[in-house]
C-alpha cells in the first residue's frame, strides 16, 4: 500500500516545507518593504535570524514548568505534520490518510492550545493577555476554516486533502461559486491565523495590540527559534492549503518522480505570487482595533457558511 | 471542456458575487466603500446579464445590460459621489447595531429565500434558474440593510441594491422583462434617486444631520 | 453463569458494601481503604460482564421483588450492555479516587456516604437494565434520591441545601413526564413491560406526544435547555467524586433512556423529531459552552461544560433520528456511533476533570478560580493527568474527544441526499454551529487549565498545597489512560458500538471500519475520509524527538534561569495575571446578549476600587422566577382554605367524598 516513491515524496515534502517556509516569510517581508518604499532585507534573513537564535543560550523564567519548555517542540511538531499532510507536491502521500481536513484543523488547534498554555505558564500579565486574545481569535477562526474545508469537501465528496486536490484539479475545469466565496473566507482566516496585518502586526510590541508577540514574550534562544520557525511553517501550511483548494493545478497526481520534480517549480512560482499578494494585502490595509477582530472573523465564518449554503442551492 | 457549461457556471459565480456584495454592504461602515461596493454590484449584474444574453440569444438583454451599465455603474455612482461630497459625508463612518447579529439574520434570510425559490426554480426553464434563490436573497438582504441603517445615504444605496436584486431575479427567472418595462424601471430609479437626493439636502437643511431618526420628530404629538 | 447473573450478583455485593459502611459508620479509614476499593473492583467486574454481554445475545430475567404481581423485568441487550460498560469503567476510576478522597469531616458520616454511593451506582445499573416501566421508574427515583442525599452531604451549608432542593424538584417534574410518556407508550393495554410497548403501533399523534414527553422527562435529567438550571447548582455542590459520578455517568442514563424510547420503544420516527433534538441540542451546547467560559468557580465551569456535551449528544441522536426517519440506516448508524463514542469519552474526561478539581479543592480549600494558580509545580501528577482530560475535553487530536467530534462532523458531511431541501440547508448550519461549539470548548479548557495549574499562585497559601494521595492518583491515571486509549485506538470500540447501532438502526459501520485495519479509522471508504490517531501521534512525536536531537546535537542545550522578562515591566505580582473574569471577558463581550450581566465598575477616584461582575442566566429571570412567583400566588390563593378548625377540614373531606361518589355514580 505504501510505496517507496510515496515515502520519498513525503520526505521531500517535509524537507522542502522546512526550507521553503522561512524563505516564504522572507519573501513576504521583502515585498512588504518594497511596497512600503523601504530597503528590503535579504531573502535569507529569516535563516540568519534562526541561526542566531539557535546559537544563543535559552533564558527561561524561574517559575517555568516543564510544559513551558516542551511547548516549542510540540508546536513545531504539529506544524511540521500539518505541512506534511497538506499536498504540496504529490497527492500520494503515506501520511495523507493519517489525518484528513478535520484532523488538520484539530492539529492547528492543538498547537494553539499549547502555545496559549505555555504563555500562561509563566504567569505574567502579558502572557495571559496574549493567551486570551489568541484563544479569542482561535475560537472564531477554527470553525471558519473548517467550514471552508467543508465547502471543498462537499464538492469533491471527500475530506481527504489529497482527494480534494485530485477532484478539483483532475476533472474538467469548472467554476465553483461556493469555492469562490469560501476563498474569500479562507483569505480572511489565514490573515488572522498567521498574525498578519489587519488582525495582528508581528513587528510591534505594543501592549494594546499585540497578540502573537505577547504569547512568545518569555521565549528566547532555541525555543524562540523553534516557535518562529513553526510560525513560518504555519504560514507555509496555510498557503499550501489555499493553493490546494483554489489553485490545485500542477500537483503531481501519483508518485511519479518526474511529475514530483516538475511540481517543485510550479509550487515555488505559486508561493511567490501568493506571497506578493499577501504583502499587498498587508500594505493596503490598516490594522484593526482589537474589538473589531471578532467581527472580522465572524464575517469570515458566516461567509464560509454561505459558501456551504450556495453549494446546497446550486450543487456546485 | 464545455464552454457552454462554463458560461453557465460563470452566471452562478456572478450571482454569488452579488450575494457576497450584499452581505459586504450590510457589514460596511464607511459610506464611501458602500458606494464602491454598489458599483461593483452593478458591474457583476452587467456581466451576468451579458452572459445570459449570450447563452439564450435574447438580444434585448444586451440592451438591458447596456442600460444597467450606464445607469448603475456610471451615472448613479457619480451622482452618489457628488451627493456625499456636497453633504460632506464622504468619510463618514456609521455606528452600526451589532454586525454579526445582523449577518446572522442575513443567513436566516438566505435560507428562507433559497427555500422559497426552490419550487419556483424547478418550474422555470431558464438557464440560470438556480440563481433565482440568490436573487431573492439579495432583495431581502438589501431590505434588511435599509432597516438597520440610520443614515439617509446608506438607505438610498440599500434601495438601489434592492433594485439590483429584482433586476437580477427578472433576468435569471424569465430571461428579462419586456423592454418597455425595463426602460420604465430604469427611468423610475433615476427619478427616484434624484428625488431622494433632493430630500437628503432638505433633511440636512432642516436637522443639520442626515440621521433619519430625526424624522421621528415630525409626527404630530 | 450468564453476564446478567454476574451483574446482579455484583449489585448485591455493592449493597452489602454499603451496609458494611453503615455498620462502620464513623470508621473513615475502613470505609475509604477497604470498602471503596472493593466497590471499584465490583465496577470493573460489571464492565467485564457488560463486555461479555455485548458479544452475547439479549438476556432477560425476572426479579421477584417489588409489589406482588409486579415483578422487575430485566433485560440485558447490546444498548444496555454498552451503557453498563460506561458505568463500570467510569465508576471504577471514581471509586478508587474516592478511596483516597474521603476523610474525616463535616456532614454525612462516611459510612452513610458509602451506602448512598453504592446504592446510587447500583440504581444506575438497574435503570439501564430495566425492561418494564415499573422497574424503570422505581430505579430512576432511587437514583434521584440517593444522588440527592449525596449532593447534600454537606447539608449544613445553606447554598448546598438549596441546590439539593432544586435538583430534587426538577428531577421530580421530569419523572412525571417520564411516567406520562410510559403511559402513552403502553397504549391503554395496561401492560407496562417494554416488550409490550415495542409491539404497539401508535398513531403519529400519540407517538409524537410520547416522544415530546420523553424529551422533557429525560431532558430534565440530562440538563437540556431550559431545564438545565439545577445542573450548575447541584453538580458543584456535591463532593467531587459524586460530581464526577453525576456528570460523567448519571447524565448518560438520561441519554440511554432517550435512545431506548426513541429508537427502540417507539415505532419508526418522524423526521421532525430529529429536527427538534438538533435544535434543542445545539441551543443547549452553545448555551453551555458560552456560560462555562465566563464561570469563576471551577466546578461550575465543568458543570456548564457538561451541559454543552449533553447538547452535542442530543445533536448526534437527533441526526441519527433524522436519518432513520429517511431510511438511511448507515448514516444513522454513523451519527449514533459518534454519539455513543462521545458518551464514553465524556464519561472518562469529565470524571477525570471533576476528580482533579476535588484534589485541588482538598489541597487548597479553594474552588474559586480567582484564588488558584501555579499548581502544576505543587501537584504535578494531578496537573499532567488533567492536561490529558483538558485536551480530550477540548476535542483535540489525538485524544478521545476528537474521535467523537470527527465522527459527528463526518456524519454531517455525508448528508447531501436528504429529500427535503430545507433539511439539506439546515445541516450545514448545524455543522457550523457544532464546529463553533467545539472551538469554544477549547477556549474554556485553556481557561480552566491555565488559571488553575499554570501561572503564579494567586494566593500565598497555595504554596502549602499538598500533592494528591496515591489512590487519588491511581483513579486519575485510570481515567486519563481511558482518554488516551480511546483517542489512539478507536476501531475496537467502534466495533463494540456497532453491536448497539445494529439493535437501534439495524445497521452499523463496523464492517467498513474493520476493513481498513485497526490502525486507520475510515467510516465509509478511504476515498472519503480517514483518520489514524496513532500515526498522527507518532508523526508528531517523531518530529519533536528529531528536532530535540538535532538542536542539541548541532547547537547546544544550554539553559539559564532568570526572572520573567514581561517586556521589562519592573514590578509584577501574581495579581496581574488574568483572573477568571478577565479570561472570560472576550466571551462576555462577544456573546453579550446571552447573559444577564450585572457589573460594578470603580470610578478613577475610588480610594478602594472594587470591580464586581455577576453573570446570570436569562432563563432564571424570565422563566423560573415568574413560575416560582406564580406557584407562590396560587399557593396563597389556596391558603384561604386553611382555617385552622378541624371541623372545616372534615367538611372538605366530606364534600369531596360526596362529589366523588356522585361522579362515580355517573
Amino acid at each position: 500500500m505504501v510505496s517507496l516513491g510515496g515515502v520519498l515524496a513525503q520526505l521531500l515534502e517535509i524537507v522542502l516545507a522546512l526550507l521553503l517556509a522561512p524563505l516564504l516569510s522572507g519573501w513576504v517581508n521583502q515585498w512588504r518593504a518594497w511596497l512600503q518604499g523601504r530597503q528590503a532585507p535579504g531573502l535569507l534573513q529569516p535563516f540568519r535570524v534562526l541561526h542566531k537564535l539557535f546559537v544563543k543560550e535559552s533564558v527561561v523564567a524561574e517559575s517555568a514548568s516543564p510544559l513551558f519548555r516542551l511547548a516549542p517542540y510540540a508546536i513545531f511538531g504539529c506544524m511540521a505534520l500539518a505541512c506534511a499532510i497538506a499536498p504540496t507536491l504529490a497527492t500520494d502521500l503515506p501520511l495523507g490518510p493519517a489525518a484528513d481536513a478535520i484532523a488538520l484543523v484539530g492539529l492547528f488547534a492543538l498547537a494553539r492550545v499549547f502555545i496559549s498554555l505555555a504563555a500562561m505558564d509563566i504567569g505574567t500579565a502579558f502572557g495571559t493577555l496574549g493567551a486570551r486574545r489568541e484563544m479569542m481569535i482561535g475560537f472564531l477562526a477554527e470553525p471558519a476554516l473548517l467550514m471552508v474545508l467543508f465547502a471543498a469537501s462537499l464538492i469533491s465528496r471527500s475530506t481527504s486533502l489529497a482527494r480534494i486536490v485530485e477532484a478539483l484539479a483532475g476533472q474538467d475545469f469548472a467554476i465553483h461559486p461556493s469555492l469562490a466565496v469560501a476563498g474569500v473566507a479562507f483569505t480572511m482566516v489565514s490573515l488572522a491565523e498567521n498574525a498578519r496585518v489587519p488582525v495582528d502586526n508581528p513587528s510591534t510590541h505594543l501592549e494594546l495590540t499585540m497578540i502573537h508577540e505577547a504569547l512568545i514574550l518569555e521565549y528566547s534562544g532555541r525555543h524562540l527559534a523553534l516557535i518562529e520557525w513553526a510560525a513560518s511553517l504555519k504560514l507555509f501550511a496555510y498557503s499550501s492549503i489555499g493553493l490546494a483548494l483554489f489553485v490545485p493545478w500542477g500537483i503531481a497526481a501519483g508518485a511519479a518522480p518526474l511529475a514530483i520534480l516538475l511540481a517543485i517549480p510550479v509550487l515555488v512560482a505559486k508561493l511567490a505570487v501568493g506571497g506578493m499578494l499577501l504583502a499587498l494585502i498587508e500594505t493596503i490595509n490598516a490594522k484593526m482595533r482589537l474589538f473589531r477582530v471578532p467581527e472580522f472573523l465572524a464575517t469570515a465564518f458566516l461567509l464560509a457558511v454561505i459558501a456551504l449554503l450556495v453549494h446546497v442551492l446550486l450543487g456546485a | 471542456m464545455n464552454a457552454h457549461a462554463l458560461l453557465g457556471q460563470s452566471i452562478n459565480l456572478c450571482a454569488v458575487t452579488l450575494l457576497v456584495l450584499a452581505f459586504a454592504m450590510i457589514a460596511q461602515r464607511r459610506i464611501l466603500t458602500l458606494i464602491h461596493l454598489f458599483t461593483l454590484q452593478g458591474l457583476a449584474l452587467v456581466v451576468a446579464t451579458v452572459l445570459v444574453a449570450h447563452l439564450t440569444g435574447d438580444h434585448h438583454l444586451y440592451f438591458s445590460a447596456a442600460i444597467t451599465l450606464v445607469l448603475k455603474v456610471v451615472l448613479i455612482p457619480i451622482l452618489l459621489h457628488r451627493v456625499i461630497d456636497r453633504l460632506h459625508v464622504r468619510w463618514d463612518v456609521e455606528t452600526l447595531f451589532n454586525i454579526p447579529t445582523t449577518m446572522l439574520i442575513g443567513i436566516v434570510l438566505v435560507v428562507f429565500a433559497f427555500q422559497l425559490a426552490d419550487p419556483i426554480a424547478s418550474l422555470s426553464a431558464s438557464i440560470a434558474r438556480g440563481t433565482l434563490g440568490i436573487a431573492l436573497a439579495c432583495v431581502l438582504l438589501s431590505f434588511l440593510m435599509m432597516i438597520v441603517r440610520a443614515k439617509a445615504v446608506p438607505q438610498v444605496i440599500g434601495f438601489l441594491s434592492m433594485e439590483n436584486g429584482l433586476f437580477f431575479a427578472a433576468t435569471a427567472a424569465t430571461s428579462g422583462m419586456p423592454m418597455i418595462v425595463e426602460l420604465g424601471i430604469a427611468f423610475d430609479v433615476l427619478v427616484g434617486i434624484l428625488i431622494l437626493g433632493v430630500f437628503m439636502f432638505q433633511i440636512r437643511e432642516q436637522f443639520d444631520s442626515l440621521d433619519i431618526r430625526h424624522l421621528e420628530r415630525l409626527k404630530d404629538d | 453463569m450468564l453476564p446478567l447473573d454476574w451483574i446482579l450478583l455484583i449489585l448485591a455485593a455493592w449493597l452489602l458494601i454499603g451496609l458494611a459502611g453503615v455498620a462502620a459508620l464513623r470508621n473513615t479509614s475502613f470505609v475509604a481503604r477497604v470498602l471503596f476499593p472493593l466497590g471499584a473492583a465490583g465496577a470493573l467486574a460489571v464492565a467485564a460482564a457488560a463486555l461479555a454481554a455485548l458479544f452475547a445475545g439479549p438476556q432477560t430475567t425476572i426479579l421477584p421483588i417489588g409489589l406482588p404481581g409486579l415483578p422487575f423485568h430485566l433485560r440485558l441487550d447490546a444498548l444496555a450492555a454498552f451503557f453498563l460498560l460506561v458505568i463500570g469503567v467510569a465508576t471504577a476510576g471514581i471509586s478508587i479516587f474516592a478511596a483516597g478522597y474521603f476523610r474525616q469531616g463535616e456532614g454525612t458520616p462516611p459510612g452513610l456516604m458509602c451506602l448512598e454511593y453504592h446504592v446510587f451506582v447500583a440504581s444506575m445499573c438497574l435503570v439501564v437494565l430495566a425492561d418494564d416501566a415499573y422497574a424503570f421508574m422505581v430505579m430512576w427515583e432511587t437514583m434521584a434520591l440517593s444522588s440527592f442525599f449525596l449532593v447534600t452531604a454537606n447539608h449544613r451549608v445553606e447554598a448546598i441545601r438549596r441546590a439539593g432542593f432544586l435538583y430534587l424538584l426538577v428531577a421530580h417534574i421530569g419523572a412525571i413526564a417520564i411516567l406520562l410518556c410510559f403511559g402513552v407508550l403502553q397504549a391503554n393495554t395496561g401492560d407496562y413491560s417494554f416488550a409490550n410497548m415495542r409491539a404497539q403501533q401508535l398513531s403519529p399523534l400519540w407517538s409524537s406526544a410520547a416522544f415530546l414527553l420523553a424529551i422533557f422527562g429525560f431532558g430534565a435529567k440530562a440538563g437540556i435547555l431550559p431545564l438545565h438550571v439545577w445542573l450548575p447548582e447541584a453538580h458543584p455542590a456535591a463532593p467531587s467524586p459524586v460530581s464526577a459520578l453525576m456528570s460523567g455517568v448519571m447524565l448518560k442514563t438520561a441519554i440511554y433512556a432517550l435512545m431506548r424510547v426513541a429508537f427502540d420503544l417507539l415505532p419508526l420516527p418522524l423526521w421532525w423529531w430529529g429536527v427538534v433534538l438538533l435544535g434543542l441540542g445545539l441551543a443547549t451546547a452553545l448555551f453551555g459552552v458560552v456560560f462555562s467560559a465566563v464561570q469563576t468557580d471551577m466546578k461550575r465551569l465543568l458543570a456548564y461544560s457538561s451541559i454543552e456535551n449533553i447538547g452535542l449528544l442530543f445533536v448526534g441522536i437527533g441526526l441519527g433520528l433524522l436519518f432513520k426517519a429517511h431510511d438511511m440506516g448507515a448514516l444513522s448508524a454513523l451519527a449514533l456511533t459518534a454519539a455513543l463514542y462521545h458518551v464514553i469519552s465524556h464519561a472518562f474526561f469529565k470524571s477525570l476533570l471533576f476528580l482533579a478539581t476535588g484534589s485541588v479543592l482538598h489541597a487548597t480549600g479553594e474552588r474559586s478560580l480567582g484564588k488558584l494558580g501555579g499548581l502544576i509545580r505543587r501537584m504535578p501528577w494531578v496537573a499532567w493527568l488533567s492536561l490529558i482530560g483538558v485536551l480530550a475535553s477540548a476535542g483535540l487530536p489525538p485524544f478521545s474527544g476528537f474521535v467523537a467530534e470527527w465522527l459527528l462532523l463526518q456524519s454531517f458531511l455525508f448528508t447531501t441526499g436528504l429529500p427535503s431541501s430545507f433539511l439539506n440547508m439546515l445541516i450545514p448550519l448545524v455543522a457550523a454551529a457544532v464546529a463553533l461549539v467545539a472551538a469554544l470548548a477549547g477556549y474554556v479548557m485553556v481557561k480552566f487549565y491555565g488559571v488553575i495549574f499554570l501561572g503564579q499562585p494567586r494566593e500565598p497559601k497555595l504554596g502549602e498545597a499538598h500533592p494528591a494521595s496515591p489512590l487519588e492518583r491511581l483513579g486519575l491515571l485510570w481515567l486519563a489512560a481511558g482518554c488516551v486509549l480511546l483517542g489512539l485506538v478507536p476501531v475496537p470500540l467502534i466495533e463494540l458500538i456497532d453491536r448497539v447501532t445494529r439493535v437501534l438502526t439495524q445497521d452499523g459501520i463496523a464492517a467498513t471500519v474493520s476493513a481498513h485495519g485497526w490502525l486507520l479509522l475510515s467510516p465509509t471508504s478511504l476515498e472519503r475520509a480517514s483518520y489514524s490517531p496513532l500515526v498522527f501521534l507518532l508523526a508528531v512525536l517523531a518530529v519533536v524527538y528529531l528536532t530535540m536531537l538535532v538542536v542539541h546535537r548541532f547547537y547546544h542545550g544550554q539553559l539559564r534561569t532568570a526572572p520573567p522578562w514581561d517586556c521589562g515591566y519592573p514590578a509584577q505580582t501574581a495579581r496581574m495575571q488574568d483572573s477568571a473574569e478577565g479570561f472570560g471577558q472576550p466571551i462576555r463581550q462577544i456573546f453579550g446578549p446571552v447573559f444577564r450581566l450585572e457589573r460594578q465598575l470603580p470610578t478613577p477616584f475610588d480610594p478602594r476600587p472594587v470591580y464586581r461582575v455577576k453573570v446570570e442566566d436569562h432563563f432564571w429571570h424570565w422563566l423560573y422566577r415568574p413560575l416560582a412567583s406564580l406557584t407562590d400566588r396560587l399557593a396563597r390563593a389556596f391558603a384561604v382554605l386553611q382555617q385552622g378548625r378541624i371541623a372545616i377540614y372534615l367538611l372538605f373531606s366530606f364534600v369531596t367524598l360526596i362529589l366523588t361518589l356522585l361522579v362515580a355514580r355517573w
